[in-house]
């Protein structure tokens, strides 16, 4: 079967087999080289073996949820899409959320995603009490902060190549309405949008979306989105009598892939002036439905086909705080200096966090996406180069192509994970087409 | 009206997202499988996500004289009954044997219709219910690569047609479900056409469509209604002749 990312590159034809229950999923772990799928969005080939992809999607049970502490225990293919049905209702959102809520639990966990409020609330791990994870031999494990934690540890960012996620719980974040009051900043250039973000370190959620396409003395320029979980009493009147219901936001499919030139660096400029514009001229404070916040794409279903059927590349690196500025000024000129365009990208002040192979470092993390052409993929290892030198490293759910070299220089960690894998027979027992390509 | 929904062969795939959308309109549900004691995750599921109540009940569609002992132990006599019983079976396997053709005409005809018929009568007592049954586009039409399956699909279909017509002046509703390819553990390993293969939470969401609006045959996918049109309308003279 002929599986693809989110990004539709690599495509990769691989065995896949669909478990219903833990025996079936047993005997399926037993074939090696096994490496869990959940939803598909991680963007390139973390999720997909040749010989032995496990769609875990049957796994998509809620076994319990505590409205009183907000711990939910589920099982690891339930969609964070699926959390939020169930529990905004009751009062709770989760506690920490990427870009897209159409992700399983279990794939959370594998990439420990972070959200707009990582520089106070941290990685996806700050929300996971526990997780019960298959082992080669099917034998099922529990592991927590107390509870072998070393395997806890790793399976954190450790992408799927720790064993099979089986169950989790997690803790939500209580919530009094399912609203984002969002104050919008426009920055004129990078070091503003810089400033914008120290400036607001107590804010809930702050990100950036960063006009690529600028260059000169626009370099940079940015919106700054700052949000807070409304109160019920700042909910608009006419949904303030049911404040943490949000009416429904029509769903659109994006009907077909776009033909390869529709996205080049012309109509990129062209839409990211005009974002920035009609952004400029929203700011201030609204009240945001959480759907609209978090999950913009999420409404159009299919959009990774604006791409076309050739693809596109997502770059996320991390630049450690105190060669933030000097490493994205870099990075801007690098991609506007080549002609190319990033279509959507997005700037993200991290705080700290001291975690075993886990992607965020206290810094700005970039996430940059381009079509997937011959120009896009020679820059790449120019961006590399770039973060490599101010001693950044890398998103490993958003790559789809980086070297193993460049892993291991930008991240000493990739060698010990590569390392405790193989001491404790999880290689070659669990491996992707990615772990293979990176050597971990 | 969220009166309990009794899912009947509430294994399968396309039962457990029958169960869920009907959870999700607040109905209490009443899983009816063999070993109902497995069904624990599937009960504790539908009560975290939708916050129903939720019972397991042991059912086993083959034994028909026990049907009626079934029914009188419901803790309620349920307000909608959806009947997902079925196996695909192998179509070579039944041709050559005897026991195997037997087990899928029984698990698709006759144990469906049987307990549907002790439930149409309960509901005609009281005056209210709607009966739901999962045939197939199988049925429309025999055809060599699965006419075992089919027939026995057929004879429920027909039989459903019948309940209905009985039924129709004594308040009660019945709804025949006619899918096409579903994406479930019975058409695992096939390869499937795309736009006419169906998720399980499509039927699920089409069936509480249909019970709300008293539709009487409904197609999931609906393109599968001009499909059926057209293989129905080809000569028996061609359609022997052909290998669809």
């Amino acid at each position: 079967m002929k599986l693809t990312g989110w990004g539709n590159v690599p495509v990769l034809d691989c065995n896949v087999s669909a478990p219903r229950s833990e025996a079936e999923l047993k005997a399926a772990v037993a074939r090696a080289h096994a490496i869990a799928r959940g939803n598909g969005r991680s963007y390139g080939d973390s999720a997909a073996s040749r010989s032995n992809t496990i769609d875990m999607r049957n796994f998509d049970r809620m076994i319990s949820f505590d409205e009183t502490t907000g711990v939910l225990v589920a099982e690891a293919g339930v969609l964070l899409a699926d959390v939020i049905s169930a529990c905004l209702p009751r009062g709770w959102f989760p506690m920490v959320t990427p870009g897209t809520k159409l992700i399983t639990l279990g794939g959370a966990i594998a990439a420990d995603v972070h959200g707009k409020n990582h520089h106070i609330d941290g990685s996806f791990r700050a929300c996971v009490d526990w997780i019960d994870l298959m082992g080669p031999g099917g034998e099922v494990t529990r592991c927590s902060a107390g509870e072998n934690p070393e395997l806890f540890g790793w399976t954190l960012g450790g992408m799927g190549l720790t064993g099979v996620i089986l169950r989790c719980a997690i803790r939500l974040r209580r919530v009094e309405s399912g609203w984002i009051r969002q104050q919008m900043i426009p920055a004129r250039d990078l070091d503003a949008a810089i400033e914008i973000f120290e400036d607001n370190l107590g804010a809930t959620y702050s990100v950036a979306w960063i006009d690529c396409t600028a260059t000169g003395d626009r370099l940079g320029r940015s919106l700054v989105m700052v949000g807070e979980h409304a109160r019920a009493d700042q909910v608009a009147p006419q949904h303030r009598h049911r404040p943490l219901h949000v009416p429904a936001r029509p769903r659109r499919t994006f009907p077909f892939p776009l033909p390869g030139f529709a996205l080049n660096p012309l109509t990129v400029r062209a839409f990211n002036a005009l974002y920035y514009w009609n952004g400029k001229r929203q700011t201030g404070i609204s009240t945001i439905d959480w759907d609209s916040y978090f999950y913009p794409l999420d409404s159009i279903a299919k959009w990774n086909r604006l791409y076309g059927r050739r693809g596109f590349l997502q770059f996320q690196c991390v630049l450690p705080l105190e060669r933030g500025a000097p490493g994205l000024h870099a990075l801007m000129e690098a991609i506007a200096g080549s002609g190319q365009a990033s279509f959507l990208s997005v700037l993200k002040r991290f705080g700290a966090q001291d975690s075993p192979i886990s992607f965020p470092m206290e810094g700005y993390t970039l996430a940059l996406d381009f079509p997937n052409t011959r120009k896009t993929r020679d820059l790449m290892p120019r961006l590399d180069a770039i973060t490599l030198a101010h001693g950044g490293r890398f998103y490993l759910a958003k790559d789809a192509r980086m070297p193993a070299p460049t892993l291991a220089r930008a991240d000493p960690r990739a060698a010990a994970f590569a390392a405790w894998r193989r001491e404790t027979g999880l290689a070659p027992a669990f491996s992707s087409s990615q772990s293979e390509r990176l050597k971990l | 009206m969220t009166g309990p929904v009794l899912i009947l062969g509430a294994r399968s795939d396309i039962a457990r997202a029958t169960a869920r959308a009907f959870a999700a309109e607040g109905h209490p549900i009443q899983l009816a499988a063999r070993h109902a004691e497995n069904l624990g995750t599937d009960r504790d599921d539908l009560q975290t996500r939708y916050g129903v109540e939720v019972s397991l009940h042991d059912f086993d569609a083959l034994e028909v004289r026990q049907h009626e002992a079934f029914v009188d132990g419901l803790p309620v006599l349920p307000e909608i009954v959806v009947s997902a019983i079925g196996v695909l079976g192998d179509q070579t396997e039944n041709e050559d044997d005897v026991e195997a053709a037997l087990g899928v005409i029984r698990a698709n005809f006759e144990g469906p219709a049987l307990i549907l018929g002790v439930l149409a009568n309960r509901f005609a007592t009281r005056g209210s219910g709607t009966i739901v049954g999962i045939s197939s586009v199988a049925g429309d039409r025999g055809r060599a690569s699965n006419y075992v399956y089919g027939s026995a699909k057929a004879g429920f279909t027909a039989f459903l047609s019948g309940l209905r017509n009985r039924l129709a002046k004594q308040g009660v509703h019945v709804v025949t479900v006619q899918p096409g390819f579903v994406n479930t553990a019975m058409t695992a390993g096939m390869d499937t056409p795309g736009a006419l293969t169906a998720e399980p939470s499509e039927v699920g969401e089409a069936i509480v469509n249909a019970v709300k609006k008293g539709r009487n045959v409904i197609y999931v996918r609906r393109i599968w209604w001009l499909v059926m049109s057209i293989i129905c309308a080809i000569p028996e003279a061609i359609f022997k002749k052909t290998s669809i």
